[in-house]
């Protein structure tokens, strides 16, 4: 009688196609290597003479960031720009607008202006969702992080970034480290990580920086650092992110660094050839060492080019799952 | 004069469940099975194959009035109250102005006799604008009509506070209904902390947030001999701790509002924030407790705890939502599932809903003996509707229901021995 | 043995020869030649060789300049275009196994255009099936093909190439 929403009736149309792409929550591996292997293809051709190609020629994108960050809102500028759209961004501090009310009459006068896709970054955790169940039909959505809940193309950005570092997914044991209780990037990539089957994966962290039950979405719970990241092939850093904690979780920074940041010698413990990943900012001496995040087993700038390339298959997969839903209705 | 024929009588208080004709003269009830000598119908309700018992109680019903008109008002809440055969409204403090004053609880209750289409008992502030520090003047607000005391989910921080307010309620045997809320645990948490919560990246309340200040309120109504009741629990744990301290000859009640009964945190996967509510939808595990402590005896009242809101207020991503459902008009049908489903007899169920809330309020209610007031509630538990925005007279809308199909209608509702609803 | 205008090596003998001549007639100083994935590539390929062409040839797969990628989504398994130099004032001779509707050829162009301004485009296709949607119009054919409509026609290779009459089934650009 009542039923619980399903991620897959946002996310895919009737042919199984990408439409939003909101989690990696729920999604199946085809959709997750279809993203991997398109972002693949996009990332020879950046470094080609010719970057841009015309597929999303006469489509508008909106950079819809309820939340600043130029990082983020600029890489998927970057990614449209590739693709040949038109981009618009619009940075709305959600302070100066009451919340839901302003969303929905927000969305309705961009729907005015007959955008094709929305990115959206909000700090609400489900406002992806909201939004991508409130616009007109045709609209893409692409979540660029929705409060601590998903932050999808970062996930999959890190996703390719193991796949080529390591070519496979099997076997590996990946490690997750730092505040994951506000970590909407940790969420996506353990969905993620579920899916592509790697062997094992770790969270790292003190108890007050773990969510409840967390072991239910399928990892082990490590809360001392160096026997968290034993032989592991990849090793997950978060940014200590001070702007979403209410309270004091932690006693201070550089006792955080003692614990639980990573350094040459803890990295020794890992696999000789493992990967360390940073979403990125990184806060040096906070939760990671300058030599480590500059050191030769960092990827953390192979992630940046990697994410445009994601963002370009992910944009371009949705705007042809929205145009095949569309025909498909008729 | 009104003549009930043929429907069956289901009066819990008096022990009463046959078929037989109930009469009705100068809004008291004047006969059951045989009319008194002089009686002349001037009415017939014909009740074959309905329920007749007396008009349902609930012990908690926002009706938005003063200061939230926008969501729903008097007048359109008791008629709603009316056609779900609720005779007798308890409404909480929390208006804006609050109900620290006698002019707004004569407000209300002038509004209320306005529409004339159900009684409104409102609770009185137990601290002034609910803010924790000064006594309300309770002595004034009982005689301007208020039937107990409560400060709502806005937790008393000191605790010497709350026993003073305790320590004057008790003086005057006045009833405080407590909703059990420490709100630096509750902080900005907007669903039951779990599995649910972490997978959706929404603070979580834990359980102790309700728990711990049902620990220290029964400390303290013990130690000021209190009148005491609480109001809509949400954790096993809590009626655990209050079915104790009632062994050990404590006078303190529990009631839980239907959907806790029904539903869970599960339920809001997805971002569904029609199941945001508060106190929040707790685990399965809790929820199957409070429906064993129901069974069991320990859950002294069911209520709907009716919370009305525009849509704008459920339109939003989750946490920028406001907690609540609609629930007035989908009481019954759901109380009739658990009898359905074995958890409780209908005559438990009706007594839930009437004597037993009216024993908690020391009111003269919930029972049709000869010389009662005749608040009749007349229903067809096997007539199907469909719940929808039309169907619901409430101005909120913001109902779980809407699209399904309920069974369980009210056809008659009489209120002082007036009709305030008959189904069309 | 395949009827003649279905033998690959005897047609590419004569286009080898047409190319020669419409080298040499438009003088065209070297050329460029680009085979469009994948059929195109084994095409040029011989022809490079035939006409011993020293400046190497390139590659260009057009998935990403297709007109139906809406409807028929990405080819995940797209590989990058490679052409060995800048296109700018370069005469290019473009080579394809088959044009039908011109689509792909208009593609191609496009493609070659934001390479860069070349100075003329020659184009040279094994099989010209008809059925134009486009005025695309090769310089140099290897065999004019009528398929009934439930018929397609494919280049397998890249050794031995030979054309396979087959029925349809799924899109096609061509």
């Amino acid at each position: 009688m009542i039923q619980s929403i399903d991620h897959n009736s946002s996310q895919l149309n009737n042919n199984g196609q990408l439409k939003h792409f909101l989690t990696t929550q729920d999604l199946p591996l085809n959709i997750l290597n279809e993203i991997l292997d398109t972002a693949n293809s996009f990332l020879d051709m950046s470094s080609q003479q010719v970057k841009k190609v015309p597929l999303l020629r006469g489509k508008t994108v909106v950079n819809l960031f309820f939340e600043p960050s130029t990082r983020t809102s600029s890489t998927f500028e970057l990614a449209a720009k590739r693709l040949s759209a038109d981009i618009l961004n619009l940075n709305i501090s959600s302070s100066s607008t009451s919340k839901g009310e302003s969303l929905k009459d927000t969305l309705m006068t961009l729907e005015a202006m007959h955008a094709d896709m929305f990115v959206v970054r909000h700090p609400d955790s489900g406002a992806a969702h909201f939004i991508a169940n409130h616009v007109t039909p045709n609209i893409a959505v692409i979540n660029a992080g929705d409060g601590c809940h998903a932050h999808p193309t970062q996930a999959m950005l890190d996703m390719l970034t193991i796949k080529r570092c390591k070519g496979k997914f099997e076997g590996l044991i990946v490690a997750i480290v730092g505040d994951i209780l506000h970590s909407r990037v940790a969420r996506s990539q353990i969905h993620a990580l579920n899916c592509l089957g790697v062997a094992e994966i770790r969270v790292i962290a003190p108890k007050t920086l773990l969510p409840k039950n967390i072991e239910a979405m399928g990892v082990k719970i490590f809360t001392n650092f160096e026997q968290g990241i034993k032989n592991c092939d990849v090793v997950g850093m978060l940014r200590l992110q001070k702007e979403r904690m209410n309270s004091a979780l932690l006693p201070s920074e550089s006792e955080f660094f003692k614990l639980y940041g990573l350094n040459s010698e803890k990295l020794k413990l890992a696999k000789p050839d493992a990967i360390v990943m940073h979403p990125g900012p990184i806060n040096r001496g906070v939760e990671i060492e300058s030599a480590v995040a500059d050191g030769p087993q960092s990827t953390i700038l192979q992630q940046v080019t990697n994410g445009i390339a994601v963002r370009m298959a992910v944009m371009s997969m949705a705007i042809t799952g929205q145009l095949n839903h569309s025909i498909s209705k008729r | 004069m009104i003549k009930i024929t043929n429907g069956r009588l289901i009066d819990p208080i008096n022990d009463l469940d046959t078929v037989t004709d109930v009469y009705i003269a100068n809004s008291k009830i004047v006969g059951i099975g045989k009319p008194p000598k002089g009686f002349q119908a001037t009415a017939e309700i014909e009740a074959s194959h309905k329920i007749v018992c007396p008009g349902f109680i609930d012990l908690s019903t926002h009706l938005r009035e003063p200061g939230f008109t926008q969501k729903a008002t008097i007048a359109s809440e008791t008629m709603a109250a009316a056609s779900a055969g609720i005779t007798t409204l308890v409404c909480p403090p929390t208006t804006k102005p609050v109900i620290d004053s006698t002019a707004v609880a004569e407000l209300i209750q002038d509004r209320a006799k306005a529409s004339a289409k159900a009684r409104v008992l409102p609770v009185g502030a137990l601290t002034v604008g609910l803010k924790g520090e000064q006594l309300a003047p309770m002595a004034a607000l009982t005689h301007s009509g208020c039937i107990a005391f409560s400060n709502a989910r806005v937790t008393i921080e000191n605790s010497q506070t709350l026993l003073r307010c305790l320590e004057y309620a008790a003086t005057h045997d006045f009833l405080v209904i407590f909703n059990p809320q420490d709100n630096s645990l509750v902080a900005n948490g907007v669903i039951h902390e779990g599995i649910t919560s972490s997978d959706m990246g929404l603070i979580g309340i834990p359980e102790s947030a309700e728990t711990i200040e049902v620990a220290r309120c029964l400390i303290l109504i013990e130690q000021s001999g209190v009148r005491a009741h609480f109001g809509q629990l949400s954790c096993k744990r809590s009626i655990d701790m209050i079915s104790e301290a009632r062994h050990k000859g404590l006078n303190v009640s529990a009631d839980v509002a239907i959907h806790h009964l029904f539903f869970t945190d599960q339920n809001a996967t997805g971002f569904n924030s029609i199941f945001h509510l508060q106190p929040p939808l707790r685990s399965d595990l809790d929820r199957k407790g409070l429906l064993n402590a129901l069974k069991k005896g320990d859950i002294q009242a069911v209520c709907s705890d009716h919370q009305p809101h525009e849509d704008a207020a459920k339109h939003a991503p989750f946490a920028a939502t406001e907690p609540g459902v609609s629930g007035l008009e989908t009481l019954l049908p759901l109380g009739l599932q658990l009898v359905e489903q074995g958890f409780i007899s209908l005559s438990v169920l009706i007594a839930k809903l009437t004597c037993d809330p009216a024993a908690i309020l020391k009111i003269e209610a919930g029972s049709l003996a000869v010389g009662a007031t005749a608040d009749v509630t007349i229903f067809d538990p096997n007539k199907a509707w469909l719940v929808s925005e039309s169907s619901l007279l409430s101005a909120g809308k913001n109902s779980i229901f809407i699209g399904s199909e309920l069974k369980g209608k009210v056809s008659h509702t009489l209120l002082g021995g007036e009709v305030v609803f008959e189904s069309p | 043995m395949p009827p003649s205008n279905h033998n690959v090596d005897f047609l590419l003998v004569q286009m080898t020869e047409s190319l020669r001549k419409l080298i040499q007639d438009k003088n065209l100083e070297n050329p460029l030649f680009i085979g469009i994935r994948t059929g195109g590539i084994w095409i040029a390929d011989k022809l490079h060789k035939n006409l011993a062409i020293e400046a190497p040839m390139g590659t260009l797969d057009i998935s990403f300049y297709r007109d139906d990628f809406t409807r028929v989504g990405l080819d995940p398994k797209v590989q990058p275009s490679n052409l060995p130099s800048s296109t700018q004032d370069r005469h290019i001779i473009l080579i394809d196994d088959v044009v039908k509707t011109g689509r792909t050829i208009r593609a191609a162009l496009n493609e070659l255009f934001d390479y860069g301004r070349p100075a003329s485009v020659s184009l040279v296709a094994l099989l010209d099936l008809g059925c134009r949607e486009l005025p695309i119009s090769a310089d140099i054919v290897g065999s004019c093909i009528n398929l009934n409509s439930e018929q397609q026609i494919k280049l397998i290779g890249p050794e031995p190439l030979a054309l396979e009459i087959s029925q349809r089934q799924g899109s096609e650009l061509t």
